[in-house]
């Protein structure tokens, strides 16, 4: 069997491509089960970064041709249009791409975790329309080891790679937990929103949204069952706000550090986060001078992205080390589909021949104690076992060097094996 | 014997705790097992100097200073081995060596120090003293701790998010909880000596009255901290005002 990959990703095809590709997961179990057909293996991996068809069949070109058919259909295009939007791989470098995008390598930003579930999600998909055979079942099996292997032993995932997890992530370093937290959001538009969906997925449980317009601010609030008010109540609020969030459309400062410093008066010198995304600025730059107080603005949000992103590049490279190292391995088990046919074969063999000669000799043997005849059944078990585990060793060496083929012939024929019957070997139905 | 596999440990921790401030996450492991060992062997230094010595082995104040540093390391190690704690160990494996180091020199890490005195009471009175300071050592490095990530926190500093640290509550919550356990202690060992002194007679020297301030601070510390609602940057400079103190009973007052 051979494992084929056909699909595109935003590293070939534009948005306007990848929407058109889109499977969605209603859709999903339709596509693979065409695709798998009578003879073959399949997993459909869509997102909306890629789509990617993977498929384990005896025949990779049928396999490719079946993938393209589809991927062409699916976008309404003609096969010379779409073509060179898509990449085609075999075996092991298939096997080398799903482990890399299993573990955030091919994504946008390096590490990024949806991915994993995403290609779990693909997985659990085939195993249900029941189109994922041992080829793929290994593939895929492996892949989500490695994208768990790569979060555990690098750093690739541990730093925000957006400016509301930045700022959540900075809230931490101040707070721990934002379990039970306070939010002051100030001003009611979409990055206010993004960060206090961000700070409530964190453990923040009460929000406090003021605004100039108090309809808007309210609006916001009963998304997130907070409360709401004018840009006057902003004084009061801060001595129970232990995060604030800005993005007014002001032109001028919307809190001063006198204000804030009256505040602080009154909570004892328990800190605030203050988060200024709004561009002009809504918080005064000197915020940040008064004790426990703690000020970023929009561009040091940025900087600590960046940083951060750059950092996960650095993790990659010890990333892109455990992928090469897993599709090694799976390469020296693909390989050794060649011989492990043979090997079940002559293990067959040597089982049926140990169980009829014990048959044979039932009449000689006597009537044996069932301790007595255990004992025989564990002695010619053994000896059919060390006589075959020096040539099971080397066949599955050879394998691994590309010489199984030769060595399984060489089996079969010295012990006049029949043709042998492997699951990876067959087709799934 | 046991001196240097401690003191090796000991170094080998600091080193790899500079390391990892530097590169965060890849010589942790090195040093939480630097200090694991090093501890260990020194654990194994004072038992054999238990075992050699007639009386309380750990009476001379270099004597003293070894006690000190295995319990100090000995403290850091329940939180040391967590993540965000490690760089914690930062500011305790470097005092710790050098501690130890004084301690060696002056011959309280060999073994035949010289056992001065050797009641019970004063076993107990060294003991719980000693306790209470090494907590106070620990509350300084938490509160030193807090005003460098503070610092960096203010100034927006490059990997801030790329070292694992603990947050700033936590740090302060901490530091006022060290305290709140070593002030106790502290005051049950000069309650002891106050017994001794009264039963066995003698003046009231320099190092007493270094204890005495040393109490006195500390549970300033704690009214301020519990009482009057202080907390952050200024129980952080208090808890590092107050370990000028064990710093001056420790080594020159006893010394001179």
């Amino acid at each position: 069997m051979r494992l084929v990959l056909v699909g595109t990703s935003h590293h070939r095809a534009p948005v306007e491509l990848r929407e058109q590709l889109f499977v969605s997961a209603a859709e999903n179990r339709e596509l693979v089960e065409r695709l798998a057909g009578a003879d073959a293996e399949a997993v459909v991996l869509s997102t909306c970064n890629r789509t990617e068809l993977y498929l384990a069949h005896g025949d990779d070109e049928a396999a490719q041709a079946r993938a393209f058919a589809e991927l062409t259909a699916l976008a309404g295009l003609a096969e010379s249009e779409i073509a060179p939007a898509l990449y085609t791989l075999t075996d092991e470098a298939a096997a080398l791409h799903v482990f890399r995008v299993a573990a955030g390598l091919d994504s946008l930003i390096p590490g990024e975790a949806q991915i994993l579930g995403q290609v779990r999600g693909a997985y659990e998909a085939a195993r249900e329309a029941d189109t994922a055979g041992p080829v793929l079942h290994r593939v895929f099996r492996q892949a989500l080891r490695v994208g768990r292997r790569v979060r555990t032993e690098t750093a690739i995932g541990e730093n925000p790679a957006s400016i509301s997890s930045a700022a959540a992530e900075l809230a931490e370093r101040v707070f721990g937990t934002l379990e039970g937290r306070r939010i002051l959001v100030l001003g009611a538009g979409k990055m206010s929103d993004l960060a206090t969906v961000n700070l409530i997925s964190r453990g923040v449980d009460s929000v406090f949204v003021a605004n100039r317009s108090v309809e808007r601010a309210e609006r916001l609030a009963r998304r997130f069952g907070g409360r709401a008010a004018g840009l006057d109540a902003v004084e009061a609020e801060l001595e129970n706000a232990d995060v604030v969030v800005a993005s007014t459309s002001a032109s001028g400062y919307v809190l001063s550090a006198e204000q804030v410093e009256r505040a602080m008066r009154a909570r004892k010198g328990r800190p605030i986060f203050f988060v200024d995304i709004a561009v002009p600025r809504d918080i005064d730059p000197a915020v940040n001078e008064i004790e426990g107080c703690y000020l970023y603005d929009v561009d040091d949000l940025e900087r600590v992205v960046e940083e951060s992103v750059a950092g996960r590049r650095e993790e990659a490279v010890r990333a892109e080390a455990i992928v090469a190292d897993e599709a090694e391995r799976f390469r020296d088990w693909q390989l050794s589909l060649d011989v492990v046919p043979a090997i079940a074969s002559l293990r067959a063999l040597a089982e049926s021949i140990r169980e009829d000669e014990l048959a044979r000799a039932e009449g000689r043997l006597g009537s044996l104690s069932p301790s007595q005849r255990r004992a025989v059944e564990s002695l010619t078990a053994q000896i059919v076992n060390k006589l075959l585990h020096p040539p099971t060793v080397r066949m599955k060496e050879a394998a691994a060097a590309a010489d199984g083929v030769l060595y399984a012939d060489a089996i079969r024929h010295l012990f006049a094996l029949e043709d042998d019957d492997h699951p990876a070997r067959k087709p799934r139905k | 014997m046991l001196f240097w596999p401690a003191l090796a440990g000991y170094v080998e921790a600091a080193v790899a705790y500079l390391g990892d401030s530097v590169r965060p996450g890849r010589l942790a492991r090195f040093a939480i097992w630097g200090v694991r060992l090093g501890w260990l062997a020194q654990t194994g230094l004072l038992a054999a100097q238990a075992a050699r010595a007639e009386g309380f082995p750990w009476g001379s104040w270099a004597g003293s200073l070894n006690l000190f540093v295995w319990l100090v390391v000995g403290t850091y190690l329940v939180w040391g081995c967590r993540s965000p704690f490690r760089l914690l160990g930062l500011a305790v494996m470097p005092l710790a060596v050098a501690l130890f180091v004084v301690a060696w020199a002056a011959g309280g890490a060999g073994s035949h120090s010289r056992s001065e005195l050797g009641d019970v009471f004063l076993a107990f009175h060294v003991g719980f003293v000693l306790a209470a300071f090494a907590g106070f050592t620990l509350a300084a490095g938490l509160a030193g701790l807090y005003l460098w990530q503070e610092r960096r926190l203010k100034r927006h500093a490059p990997g801030l998010l790329r070292q694992r640290a603990p947050s700033q509550e936590a740090l302060d919550r901490l530091t006022a909880r060290t305290v709140a356990v070593a002030v106790p202690a502290l005051t049950l060992g000069l309650a002891v000596g106050a017994v001794r002194l009264t039963l066995e007679g003698g003046g009231f020297d320099a190092l007493m009255a270094v204890a005495l301030a040393v109490w006195v601070a500390y549970t300033g510390f704690l009214f301020l901290r519990y009482q009057a609602g202080w907390r952050g940057r200024r129980t952080a400079y208090l808890a590092l005002a107050g370990i000028a103190f064990v710093v001056a009973a420790l080594v020159p007052v006893s010394h001179f």
